[in-house]
């Protein structure tokens, strides 16, 4: 799948200080039942978007003014759960382009990177400062692996292996890699 | 250097190492089912990609399928199409495929060890989190994502870093009443949903090598609650009879040659892990949960230590004795036979509870089969039991099993998030014994305080 470039990124972030958000909570399984990778945006947080009679809930976040960026932060474990990589799929497509938080779930970290979203993983105290900070604008930079909060000039580094960094910043994906390595795979395949 | 079972299963799996980022790991077995291998396979149709190793994938129909009529057709179109579309793309591709009304269909993570297509120290992956059920053979088995099946159809291989190692030992005798399913939801409940991110956990001790395979993979299924990898279980005489005489199982003197293989994969007496946890088999006691995730588990008969409003319990009242109003057996955690035979046992002689709805779901078709040759299909029924047929059913509700709004189900299943078996279901974890006591009283009910049948 190919998805943008990801190099240098600021937008406000968009608060949900939960903790151990579940991926059945970020996408319901009965919204699972399409054969294609679109349209998942729109029952992103299906659960807690609308009330029981399908209105909007106006008091969850992603339905309020300060509802709107692309860059998500949330409390510690999240996407803990199933593989659905449609969890990965609704964010990007509902506009977010990073997830911030303490601690995340593993299937859903690979998902997020192969699907040009960023995982960034900060500490406890820097999650903290964020939520408190509220509504100033965060700077994510991927070559440098920094994040910074603009208004107060708090910055963080945060970890990702060079193999990804590289993948994002040129928007490849594993699947290229391991075409490449198709030789390599058979070698190991004729010797075991 | 000395190695614990998953590295050496690990280092025999390494293609090449990527310096400072992942293996490219190779892949054994592959199952798929109807969910989350769709786009995968329109993924490889983009690129003009043809699967490269088809005999090491397999294909089941579950998540979305109904649990009665099964003959008919899928009547929610989309439910249907899904799997409509896991027959062309298993045909088109050469994928060996078990349809519907198939003697070897079933729910992925219950077929794939019946037919002994999962068998020792191989790596094997599924788009499912439960996948990791098959580590109780003593194979490195995790979960994936869509664009990672589309990999492993594509090159037999993943791109993965290495994970930490857990041991988990348990030692010791577990008490009456008390079943494989209480050992992990304790397990959880002391350590914490987020305990094994990170990691891939090594079950041992007495009290985990003194398991069937059946409860073994019950462990292992759930350790994915804990946000681990996966979780194995080191093979021995146990795991290779299991195994013996299963249809894509080694036969002859493959079988010999495979068993003399299987018996050296085993961690060093010396081997090294990140983290170690010890449990004691007694202090293990009938487990349910009061809250929205895994972790949120207690002893049956203690008090609810926090008050959850999704679940509308509060903090200090006790469990026993809540009206319940469904009870569900079956998923890829308690779906087996000896969960059936253990359900079956209890309610023998005794008669379902008016109010509660009770849905029986085998794992599989083989499962139902059993059930029916072993005589339980008819202590099932003589109790006001029906059996349905195999399917994820009511475990994450993508089909009609659904629980409604507010409703309390004792569920056998994995996970109790908010609206997993349906938007509002309230969902209360246990084994099948609470299950099968629920079904009978129509209350939770410590299977303590109930004379069981001898079996
Ligand atoms: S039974 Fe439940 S956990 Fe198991 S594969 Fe099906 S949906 Fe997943």
């Amino acid at each position: 799948m190919s998805f943008s470039k990801f190099t240098i990124l600021e937008s406000k972030p968009v608060l949900m200080p939960a903790e151990n958000i579940d991926t059945d909570q970020i996408i319901p399984a009965r919204f699972l039942k399409t054969t294609t990778r679109k349209g998942f945006g729109e029952n992103l947080f299906h659960d807690w978007m609308y009330s029981k009679n399908g209105e909007k809930n106006p008091e969850f976040i992603l339905n309020k003014e300060n509802g709107k960026g692309k860059i998500l932060v949330a409390g510690r474990n999240f996407g803990c759960g199933s593989s659905r990589e449609h969890a990965a799929w609704a964010i990007y497509d509902h506009g977010f382009r990073a997830v911030v938080s303490s601690f995340f779930a593993d299937i859903f970290r690979n998902n997020a990177l192969n699907n040009g979203l960023l995982p960034v993983q900060v500490s406890p105290e820097f999650l903290q400062k964020i939520f408190e900070t509220g509504e100033s604008s965060l700077v994510v930079n991927l070559p440098e692996k920094t994040i910074k909060i603009s208004s107060t000039g708090d910055c963080e580094y945060f970890e990702i292996n060079t193999y990804k960094q590289d993948c994002l910043i040129n928007g490849y994906d594993d699947i290229d890699f391991l075409l490449s390595n198709k030789d390599a795979i058979e070698k190991f395949e004729q010797n075991r | 250097m000395s190695k614990t079972i998953f590295d050496k299963i690990w280092d025999s799996h390494i293609v090449k190492q990527i310096p400072d980022g992942p293996s490219v790991l190779y892949i054994d077995r592959h199952y798929i089912h109807e969910v989350t291998s769709p786009q995968a396979f329109s993924g490889l149709e983009k690129r003009d990609v043809k699967v490269f190793r088809p005999s090491q994938t397999f294909a089941t129909c579950d998540h979305n399928v109904p649990t009665i009529n099964q003959h008919l057709p899928i009547k929610d179109e989309s439910s249907r199409i899904p799997v409509e579309k896991l027959a062309e793309n298993t045909k088109k591709h050469g994928i060996t495929y078990f349809p519907l009304g198939h003697p070897s269909n079933g729910v992925v993570h219950i077929i794939g060890p019946e037919l002994g297509i999962t068998q020792v120290g191989m790596t094997i992956v599924c788009g499912d989190s439960h996948t990791s059920t098959h580590g109780a053979f003593g194979n490195i088995a995790f979960g994936i994502g869509t664009s990672e099946v589309e990999m492993v159809l594509a090159t037999q291989s993943l791109l993965q870093t290495k994970p930490k190692k857990m041991l988990i030992q348990v030692n010791g005798r577990l008490n009456d009443s008390v079943c494989a399913k209480d050992i992990i939801l304790h397990i959880i409940s002391k350590l914490g949903t987020s305990s094994g991110t990170g990691f891939f956990i090594e079950f041992a001790g007495s009290a985990i090598s003194s398991l069937s395979m059946e409860e073994r993979m019950t462990i292992c299924n759930m350790s994915i609650e804990m946000g681990a990898r996966g979780g194995l279980i080191a093979p021995d005489e146990i795991t290779f009879s299991y195994l013996k005489g299963r249809r894509y199982s080694p036969k002859g003197a493959d079988w010999q040659k495979a068993v003399e293989k299987w018996k050296e994969l085993k961690s060093d007496r010396d081997a090294e892990y990140d983290t170690k946890y010890q449990f004691k088999a007694e202090d293990v006691e009938p487990m349910i949960t009061y809250g929205t995730n895994p972790g949120m588990g207690m002893a049956i008969d203690s008090i609810v230590p926090e008050t959850n409003e999704y679940m509308g319990f509060t903090k200090g009242e006790k469990l026993t004795e809540k009206k319940i109003d469904y009870v569900f057996l079956g998923s890829c955690t308690n779906g087996r036979i000896e969960d059936f035979r253990a359900f079956a046992n209890f309610v023998k002689g005794r008669k379902k509870a008016d109010d509660v709805e009770v849905w029986l779901v085998p794992g599989s078709i083989m499962v139902e089969n059993e059930i029916e040759k072993e005589g339980l299909g008819d202590v099932l029924r003589g109790a006001g039991f029906e059996i349905r047929q195999p399917g994820c059913s009511a475990c994450l509700g993508m089909n009609d099993d659904k629980v409604p709004d507010k409703k309390y189900c004792i569920s056998t299943s994995n996970r109790n998030f908010e609206g997993r078996q349906g938007p509002g279901a309230r969902t209360l974890l246990a084994g099948p014994l609470v299950a099968a006591a629920a079904a009978i009283y129509g209350i939770v009910t410590d299977p303590r305080t109930i004379k069981q049948n001898i079996s």
